[in-house]
């Protein structure tokens, strides 16, 4: 059992730092939805497939992050506020390397 | 106007096994779906992605699983509205409902089962300021009629296989094709990629990239765009008839909001205690769009949902009759089309 720190500021400007297990194969936007950081319905749509941008997020701190793949890339490529630190949520694992990790929720396309 | 016994609003793989459970029961019916083809998310967003946790399908393509389902159903031949999003709902002063959809089409049933998903996908659109100011004027979201593109001059944007395929297409058509994307890389089928660029180098495809529409400019109708370059922030206004921003779709719960159901978490409440019934009686809701304590939405729990749901319409439609719960092994399956399937009959004969 292993958790990790990570700040999340939700799409109202709060901020959450909360605990994330590194041991439960979970991705950001699981532990965005497990805190319930985000309305149901409005993150994860698509269940993290990289096939829609409602997990979309600014990394804010200076972590290094998996490459982005080919599907998260072209999906980055067709979302809305996009910024050069956005990711999609789904796509980056918990693991020990992020601990203090601090991202942004993007806003929900309307 | 379409009757039937059980109008299903959405044709995923919940709404679709549904027909098989009503089907035992001898009860029709109708599904309308605002996806041109059946199959919901399964069909649109990942017909090519295995599913691991169906039972008894150690792997499956959700696409092949579309396709089974429509095999399985077959003998009790559904009906469909396809391309059409339910609307409207009024209950008649017999206790039955009639559905209306986006165009028109009305159909009435004693029990609508919502089996819709995360709602009806709709067009992405763009965040442009005065977008819906030129909806209709010149932008639009999909293509219906080609022909209405004849010599104009068309700017498509989207970097995906419609973006791809419109593009090739109305090179024909139109006077003048351009397509924007936000990226030099595009995500088609490679035969796609392949087209666009030959039709670039014969000139009958302007491709800008990267880059993306910022601004949209026209007195009653929309008469120039401003693109914007992504990697030298140039500007260039081009003169277009028409702009089709195919960014894909995604799905809103849309006008069932309105329905006066109980909504909780952009989904509907039920009552999984009995029959997955809303708070309206008649009107259940099965699959993703329906919440309830320790809902899961997964495909499997839809099934479950629907099985509980029809043998509750049944009683609701024929409340003095007695059912008796029949297995398919036991009893076979007869289609409404005369088909009957059923386990062969062993052979009682003496062996000499």
């Amino acid at each position: 059992m292993s958790d990790i720190k990570i700040k999340i500021t939700d799409r109202e400007g709060e901020i959450h730092e909360v605990d994330a297990p590194t041991d439960m194969n979970m991705n950001l936007m699981e532990v965005v939805r497990s805190y319930e950081l985000a309305p149901e319905g409005t993150i994860g749509i698509c269940g993290g497939m990289a096939m829609c941008a409602s997990c979309q997020c600014y990394v804010k701190s200076d972590h290094t992050l998996p490459e982005k793949s080919d599907d998260e890339e072209a999906m980055l490529a067709e979302a809305f506020f996009v910024e050069d630190n956005s990711r999609l949520g789904c796509q980056i694992h918990i693991t020990t390397d992020l601990d203090g990790l601090e991202v942004e929720l993007a806003p929900e396309e309307a | 106007m379409i009757t039937t016994d059980i109008l299903i609003i959405g044709a995923g793989p919940t709404g679709l096994f549904t027909v098989f459970e009503a089907g035992l029961l001898q009860l029709k019916c109708h599904l309308i779906d605002a996806l041109p083809q059946p199959g919901g998310q399964c069909a649109e967003i990942y017909p090519k992605k295995p599913i691991y946790d169906i039972p008894g399908f150690p792997e499956v393509l959700a696409g092949e699983l579309v396709d089974n389902l429509m095999d399985q159903i077959a003998p009790f031949q559904p009906g469909f509205t396809l391309g059409e999003r339910a609307d409207t709902i009024e209950k008649l002063e017999d206790g039955t409902f009639v559905v209306t959809t986006n165009k028109g089409t009305k159909h009435k049933a004693p029990i609508v089962a919502i089996a819709g998903g995360l709602g009806s996908f709709e067009p992405r659109k763009p965040q442009l300021e005065n977008l819906s100011q030129y909806e209709d004027k010149g932008v639009a979201y999909m293509i219906k009629e080609p022909e209405i593109y004849r010599d104009k001059k068309v700017l498509i944007a989207g970097g995906g296989d419609s973006a791809l395929d419109w593009s090739i297409f109305l090179a024909d058509v139109a006077s003048e094709v351009t397509l924007v994307h936000r990226r030099n890389e595009f995500r088609g089928a490679l035969d796609s990629v392949e087209k666009v660029q030959h039709l670039k180098n014969q000139g009958k495809i302007k491709l800008i990239t990267p880059a993306e529409v910022v601004q949209l400019q026209g007195e009653s109708k929309l008469e120039k765009v401003v693109v914007r370059k992504t990697d030298n922030l140039e500007e260039i206004e081009l003169e277009v008839d028409n702009f089709i921003p195919l960014f894909g779709l995604s799905p809103k719960l849309g006008p069932i909001a309105e329905w006066g159901l109980e909504i909780e978490k952009n989904a509907i409440k039920v009552d999984n205690a009995l029959d997955y019934q809303t708070n309206i009686p008649g009107i259940y809701a099965i699959g993703d769009i329906n919440t309830y304590p320790g809902k899961l939405k997964l495909i499997l729990c839809g099934f479950h949902e629907a099985t509980l749901m029809c043998q509750s319409a049944y009683q609701r439609i024929y409340p003095d009759k007695k059912y008796v719960m029949k297995y398919t092994t036991v009893g076979g399956v007869t289609g409404f089309d005369g088909s009957k399937k059923e386990a062969p009959k062993a052979v009682v004969k003496a062996i000499e």
